[in-house]
């Protein structure tokens, strides 16, 4: 069970939101019915396959494609011919702007192949086994080129160059020639040089990631119906609806309007189902073919040609006095952006000192393309990796001025009041309490025996408002059914139908949360960014809250009083005027009256959700060394985050347990091998090592209340900050338990092993 | 009189390297526009890639949002998650 | 591509269905049978999600011939609820918050159901090496491995 530290200041009586009722789309999920993105079938459906390049970099010479098309069963076969060649836009539709010449190019190469992997033509057939013989009969003649992948040779001035017209941005200067590194950003304050004059200690190191991949079980999966009206259906397991519907409008110049794309129930995402790779292929194959086509890619199709986030190098220099301030910090990351610019190196600039209060310092990022896949977003995109060379570099700096890791950045923590490292003011932020929950735990001071280890580490996010819509709908026996267009991917939906059920007085069960197509709702930002309880439930609220002042209207209209001397309390309408006797009304007795009382009863409402709280999360990690193999065992782990408030504690829980899960596999294992030729050796589930359930031990959540007053119960977002510590907790406490640092991630046994040799 | 800071390289095309001004404005959509006729194309930008942080609060898509006489307001890169 | 006939039994019930010589298990089950509660996570037996059992056994339906299913019993999670009665696994999956997006969860219980069949009281460790064929990325197994025990001890109950 979660410790709870309730340090709201308004103390709501709350009837359901806190509670832990059983998810409405449970019963679907554990008995096989849900319908998830390779679950759904149409009529006369085509099975549709890509063509990927077996070379890393290459020019594509030419593509024949008369044989394929040629064969009994073929009814469509795509190039990048088939798609407009759209001029380099950058278009909001995801969770920032995307490029669309270069997401269109991902989804189809044009003129090069980029990666090993990459898309270069389709082909839709009536059949699986005829659609592999058509890819087969392809004839793609390409012309080699040089290859890099590693981030800092992709940075040398003789590095095979992607892309010719490849100038780096935010340099002093504009540069003359094109490069690799796509961009070069800056975040600075104070005076570096004179803060390192101040500094009794000065720590200076160089850490390393590989990429690793969001991991979803799921592959993806889609159906789409390109009809003979110009109007399109799309099935899609997705983050978000309204982004295909966007991109692929984008993609293929057709108006969003005559795209309708229907959210499967979807396998997992963490931000790597936030962009699109099948559904505009699909559509191209229907258009031609007259029939819809459906694409579910192989899990060897996921690792090669689906975004990982980068691997990346970590340069941290830090200046402390004797006592533990931190006086200066200089930190250089360079990250891996795969085949088209855009790595999160950003949010990793503007995180990596997102909890200390260092009063010199500058952070720079480089944005860095390379041969391999193009990254997209894993949970909190960017923050993992600079935390964990900045929270290494801290256990390295306490080791050195013999402090307790968590003293010292209790001594530099960043509280209310405090100018954040990426530069607004913080308000309203528990990151304190974190520390402070996690020092006073019984963990921290349990006893180890020898070859364990201990490490802490610390993490932020900032988590995103944006556009929401949702609608409340109540029927005519007074229950109520909330519709959203958020695709859930943690349970959010319950919540959905927990704060509806709050204002409106009913008990959950009387309350249906579901998600709605493009069609159906308005729009809505993607599931991603721990958003959706937030922006998502903001809307759910204040749509309740605008038909329970139409509730107050109707009873005031039946009992011929002014509308303020209504009330409404436990789902009910309470009449104040003390000279009359009415009884209450409930919803279900104001719903059989809905005619007579104005019409139906419901309400629609479309916000730009503000003023989303930042997460801090703070967790200590157990490991235990075996010196003969250099396997490292998980025993024991807590961590603490703010979560504002819990709306349902145990999906929070889940979100805290899930982030935590994936960074291990991030730290101990996780990695993309690439062979000399440039092509992933590992893109599969045994030699990709996740985390199974034997080698981890349970692991303890501690929410911490410290409510966001934007939100109207106080939510914060909570599924991204837990992600952020465990790399740097897993380094630290192999450190503690082997005595050596380890500077590069994963930490697999054969770098451990060499690693105690070298002792 | 807001004072603004811009807290981004991508700024830099447009400002010449300027990070700090000082702009009178009643909501974000004047201060763009007011930031946008002493940069060209600053506006724009600001509307396209930069969210706002205005007295701590992180605002993007915000034009209406109010500013106080002494509000701190920062331009950071929008944030995207996962 | 001559199409090989099949006849087994399902959850139960006598089922026949056409294959692909090359045809998996677990392609047969979603195409032919329109069972789609198992899913293909990865089509090389290293994710559990599409497991089934097969004449008693806890197999990946993945790596199973559609052709080899003639003549077996097969047991999908379709076939786990009594009508609409969820089993205690079931049960306990949704009252612990065992899921999250929900697509490893039928892998996860038919596998669950395989080890309680074989060992009814099994202590965590057991329990967590039992299911260490079912990877799952969203919940990192802790609320998984609590409600497989409680409802170890539920069935005890029942059976005592």
């Amino acid at each position: 069970m979660s410790d709870f530290l309730d340090r709201s200041e308004a103390t709501l009586d709350l009837k359901v939101v806190g509670t832990r009722p059983v998810r409405p789309d449970g019963a679907d999920k554990v008995t096989g019915r849900a319908t998830f993105g390779a679950d759904f079938a149409m009529p006369g459906m085509l099975v549709g396959k890509i063509k990927r390049s077996p070379h890393a970099h290459a020019a594509i010479v030419s593509i024949d494609t008369r044989k394929a098309r040629a064969l009994a069963g073929v009814k469509a076969v795509v190039t990048a011919a088939d798609f407009p060649d759209l001029a380099s836009e950058a278009y909001e539709a995801g969770e920032g702007a995307a490029n669309l010449r270069d997401l269109s190019l991902n989804c189809m190469a044009r003129g090069k192949a980029l990666y090993d992997g990459h898309a270069v033509a389709a082909v839709a057939a009536t059949s699986s086994v005829i659609a592999d013989a058509a890819l087969d009969m392809i004839e793609v003649t390409y012309e080699v080129l040089a290859h890099v992948i590693d981030v800092e040779d992709a940075m040398a001035p003789d590095a095979p160059l992607l892309h010719a017209h490849l100038f780096t941005e935010g340099l002093e200067a504009k540069p003359d020639k094109p490069s690799n590194i796509a961009q070069r950003n800056r975040l600075t304050r104070g005076d570096l040089e004179a803060g390192f004059a101040m500094a009794d200690v000065v720590l200076e190191a160089r850490y390393t990631t590989a990429a690793v991949h969001q991991g979803y079980i799921e592959p993806h999966a889609c159906v789409a119906a390109f009809g003979a009206d110009g109007q399109c259906q799309v099935w899609s397991s997705s983050q978000g609806q309204f982004m295909v519907r966007t991109y692929c409008a984008k993609l293929l110049g057709l108006e969003s309007s005559d795209i309708r794309v229907t959210p499967a129930e979807i396998g997992g995402g963490f931000g790597g189902k936030t962009t699109v790779y099948l559904e505009p292929v699909a559509l191209a194959l229907s258009r031609l073919a007259g029939a819809p086509v459906k694409m579910v890619m192989s899990r060897e199709e996921v690792f090669r040609a689906t975004g990982p986030t980068s691997g990346a190098v970590i340069e941290v220099k830090l200046g402390a006095r004797a006592d533990g301030t931190l006086v200066a910090a200089d930190v250089v990351l360079k990250y891996q952006a795969g085949a088209f610019p855009g790595s999160p190196v950003g949010a990793g600039s503007m995180t990596a000192l997102a909890c200390y209060d260092v009063p010199n310092f500058r952070v720079t990022g480089f944005d860095v393309v390379t041969n391999s896949p193009k990254v997209a977003a894993y949970r909190a995109p960017g923050a993992p990796i600079a935390a964990f060379g900045i929270e290494s570099a801290i256990d390295e700096l306490a080791l050195k001025l013999g402090m307790d890791p968590l003293a010292l950045r209790m001594k530099n923590a960043v509280r209310d009041g405090v100018k954040a490292a990426y530069g607004p003011t913080f308000r309203n932020i528990g990151y304190v309490e974190t520390l402070e929950a996690i020092q006073n735990h019984p963990h921290y001071t349990a006893p180890l025996e020898p070859g364990q280890g201990r490490g802490v580490a610390v993490g932020f996010w900032f988590n995103i408002g944006g556009e929401s819509t949702a609608a409340v709908n109540v029927g005519e026996d007074g229950t109520a059914v909330v519709v959203t267009g958020n695709p859930d991917i943690g349970g959010s939906r319950a919540a959905m139908a927990m704060m509806a059920a709050e204002v409106l007085g009913l008990p959950i069960e009387k309350v249906r949360p579901i998600v709605a197509d493009t069609a159906a709702i308005g729009f809505s930002m993607l599931t991603g960014g721990s958003r959706t309880t937030f922006a998502t439930g903001m809307a759910v609220t204040q749509a309740a809250q605008k038909i329970v002042v139409d509730l107050k209207r109707r009873a005031a209209q039946i009992w011929e009083v002014g509308a303020d001397q209504v009330d409404w309390i436990d789902g009910a309408a309470v009449c104040l005027d003390a000279s009359k006797t009415h009884p209450d009304l409930t919803l279900a007795a104001l719903a059989a009256r809905s005619a007579r009382t104005g019409g139906p009863i419901g309400a629609q409402v479309s916000l730009t959700a503000q003023g989303a709280g930042p997460g801090f999360a703070a967790h200590i990690c157990d490991v235990e060394v075996d010196r003969e193999t250099g396997h490292v065992t998980i025993l024991r782990y807590t961590a603490a985050q703010d979560v504002g408030r819990a709306i349902h504690p145990a999906y929070v829980e889940g979100q805290i347990q899930g982030g935590v899960a994936q960074g291990i596999g991030w730290a101990l294992n996780e990695e993309y091998i690439f062979d000399r030729d440039g092509r992933m050796e590992n893109a599969g589930f045994l030699d990709y090592r996740m985390p199974v359930a034997s080698d981890l031990p349970m692991i303890e959540p501690i929410l911490i209340e410290v409510a966001n007053p934007r939100h109207p119960f106080g939510a914060k977002g909570v599924g991204e900050a837990p992600i952020v510590p465990p790399l740097a907790a897993v380094a630290n406490a192999v450190r503690a338990a082997i005595g050596v640092r380890m500077t590069g991630l994963p930490l697999s046994p054969p770098k451990i092993r060499a690693a105690i040799d070298a002792r | 009189m807001a004072h603004v800071v811009a807290a981004c390289s991508t700024c830099r095309p447009f400002t010449g390297g300027t990070t700090q001004f000082e702009v009178e404005a009643p909501n974000v959509r004047r201060l763009i526009a007011e930031l946008d006729r002493r940069y060209p194309g600053f506006g724009d930008h600001i509307t396209r890639r930069m969210a706002i942080a205005i007295d701590g609060e992180i605002h993007q898509d915000a034009d209406a949002a109010p500013l106080a006489p002494d509000s701190e307001v920062y331009l950071i890169p929008r944030i995207g998650g996962g | 591509m001559t199409r090989t006939h099949i006849s087994a039994t399902v959850n139960g019930d006598p089922v026949e269905f056409l294959s692909d010589a090359g045809a998996t298990l677990l392609d047969a089950l979603r195409d032919e049978l329109g069972l789609t509660g198992s899913k293909e996570g990865c089509g090389s037996g290293d994710c559990g999600a599409c497991s089934v059992i097969v004449d008693g056994r806890l197999v990946c339906s993945c790596l199973m011939l559609a052709a080899e299913a003639e003549g077996r019993r097969i047991e999908t999670i379709e076939g786990m609820a009594d009508g609409s009665v969820l089993h205690p696994l079931q049960r306990k999956f949704l009252e612990h918050a065992a899921l999250q997006c929900g697509f490893c969860t039928p892998g996860l219980l038919v596998a669950a159901k395989a080890l309680l069949d074989a060992n009814p009281d099994p202590t965590e460790s057991e329990t967590r090496y039992w299911l260490a064929g079912n990877l799952c990325r969203c919940t990192g197994y802790d609320k998984v491995i609590r409600a497989v025990m409680d409802a170890a001890a539920e069935l005890r109950q029942v059976r005592v």
